[in-house]
């Protein structure tokens, strides 16, 4: 991790208050790996704001982020436009555990947690592995990424108003879909709980959100209870991906 | 330009160090700088056992600041002799230990268990932290209940004892006044301030605490003016804390009062902060006319 200035490529809505921001910087897109995430500063915030990445391209040097405009910092962030430049720690964190051994694997993603699974789920195609998306929304105009985990394989898509895919919440999918063998799962605190206990029987990982200080492990604000243990995870160091079984959400 | 300062127990090469709970056990801070070039560093509290903290959300931004509601998360005082202090001494600085507790007992046992080591070089006592129920700031409000903690810690300890003041009384100058009779050494001004958000959307508030502390550049014309009232009338040292995040703030503490000063929540903004206001100290102290640091500190003392 480092302290790098990105240059804004693009910044564009995908979706209702959904906004797709392409990044240059060589470090950064040289490093990062799924589910890490970076530290923006934004002008005239006290405090950097994590957002996780959503894809990378090594060749072209780029990092995509996407985020969705709902507080004082996402909003700011909307303003940057193209051209300009971020100051940026990253990339932060640990990523996703890629299991080597597996074949078959199940991506559930609910809202603004579904970009870190794009670049993992393109990351296990390019292992030929068979990659399944379940992907929830509240309704159809805050939909994105459709069609590129459509080319990953098998996607299924869920609104809780059923304006879009089917009606109602990813765990009501997700007994239809076949055997896997690992999931992958980011997305709102209720739908991870849910998603968890549907699946204990599987081995499976978290990414987890929750308000930051530093980023880097220093401050203990961002925290999550270990389950077997007493004490604390770091989410933004340890994490923010973690075993399903190692945290209680 | 000479940077060095002289207060007691400690040997500063420079002002400038990271305040307690924003720097961790400097670990983390050791991957972007090299921790030597600090003047010294103080510690996340040590309390007696291992403490969980409060639950999340712990943080929340403010205009110009933060609230924080950690709750002293740390692994207790004999982890972090043995595993965090042997990797501070790694380095050239001085250790300064920030001890908390919720019975005096329990401030006299942290205070003790760091005469075991030869790295600690003073001790900073945290009587004013608003986040945890019992200890704390119930220490740092009662005049007499602070007198009295700090005269036991120092029964206790060898190390000089800087007693960090909090800002969430009436009249700071009573408090600094009692703990300086009670035999402190120095002093900390301030810690943060106690303060509240709430979730329009949840209609509930924000931290899980409920109240935090707050901190940032929104408390610093408050730290300015305690510590240019306690200085006025308690003739021990001073170090300045508050919402410092330029090298100009930094000039401002001085000129108050203090002697040295602590860099917090601005570290989770630019990590690279302590060591920059480092590095543009010596000619910003030049463009006002200082020849050495000591000058600034003997300027701020006849400031009326």
């Amino acid at each position: 991790m480092r302290k790098e200035v990105m240059y804004i490529q693009s910044s564009l809505p995908i979706a209702r208050n959904t906004i797709e921001m392409v990044l240059k910087n060589y470090y950064i897109s040289q490093t990062a790996i799924p589910g890490q995430f970076l530290h923006l500063f934004i002008d005239g915030l006290s405090l950097r704001r994590p957002i996780s990445i959503a894809d990378v391209d090594r060749e072209k040097e780029t990092v995509t982020i996407l985020f969705k405009k709902e507080g004082t910092g996402t909003k700011r962030l909307a303003m940057y436009q193209e051209g300009m430049t971020l100051d940026v720690l990253g990339p932060n964190g640990n990523g996703f555990k890629l299991d080597k051994e597996c074949s078959r694997i199940l991506l559930v993603g609910g809202g603004i947690g579904v970009p870190p699974l794009y670049y993992l789920g393109k990351t296990l195609a390019k292992q030929d592995m068979k990659i399944i998306s379940l992907l929830g929304f509240q309704s159809a105009e805050y939909v994105f990424y459709r069609e590129k985990f459509q080319a990953l394989g098998e996607t299924w898509m869920v609104t809780n108003d059923g304006s879009y895919g089917e009606k109602g919440f990813v765990t009501d999918v997700l007994d239809k879909i076949e055997d896997v063998d690992r999931y992958y799962s980011c997305g709102p605190m209720p739908m991870l709980q849910a998603v968890t206990k549907k699946l204990e029987h599987k081995q499976g990982y978290v990414s987890l959100e929750e308000r930051m200080g530093c980023g880097i492990g220093a401050c203990l604000a961002c925290v999550i209870p270990r389950t077997n243990d007493r004490g604390y995870y770091k989410i933004c160091k340890d994490g923010p991906v973690f075993r399903a079984k190692e945290v209680a959400l | 330009m000479n940077l060095a300062v002289e207060l007691p127990g400690l040997h500063l090469k420079n002002p400038i160090m990271p305040a307690s709970g924003c720097f961790g056990f400097g670990r983390e801070y050791s991957d972007f700088y090299d921790l030597g070039k600090l003047g010294a560093v103080i510690m996340k509290a040590a309390t007696g056992n291992e403490r969980f903290g409060n639950h999340t959300p712990r943080v929340a931004e403010t205009a110009s600041g933060m609230l924080n509601a950690i709750g002293l998360q740390n692994p207790g005082v004999e982890k972090i002799i043995e595993t965090e202090v042997p990797f501070l001494a790694n380095y050239d600085i001085p250790i300064i230990a920030n001890i908390a507790g919720s019975t005096i007992e329990e401030y006299e046992e942290v205070a003790a268990a760091f005469n075991q080591t030869d790295d600690v070089y003073a001790l900073e006592l945290n009587i004013s932290c608003p986040n945890v129920k019992k200890g704390g700031i119930q220490f740092g409000t009662d005049p007499d209940m602070a007198a009295n903690v700090t005269k036991k810690v120092k029964q206790v300890s060898n190390l000089p004892v800087y007693v960090k003041l909090s800002p969430n009384v009436s009249d700071i100058v009573v408090m600094a006044k009692a703990v300086k009779a009670a035999g402190a050494d120095g002093l900390s001004m301030i810690n943060t301030l106690s303060g509240m958000k709430i979730d329009v959307a949840k209609k509930r508030p924000l931290l899980a605490n409920q109240t935090g502390g707050l901190s940032g550049p929104a408390i610093k014309p408050i730290a300015i003016r305690m510590i240019y009232e306690v200085k006025q009338q308690v003739s021990i040292p001073i170090i300045g804390m508050g919402g410092i995040s330029n090298v100009e703030d930094v000039l401002e503490f001085l000129l108050a009062g203090a002697s040295a000063v602590a860099v917090g929540t601005a570290n989770f903004q630019n990590p690279f902060i302590c060591p920059e206001i480092m590095d543009e100290l010596p000619m910003v102290l030049r463009n006002y006319g200082f020849h050495s640091l000591q000058n600034v500190i003997e300027k701020g003392a006849q400031i009326v």
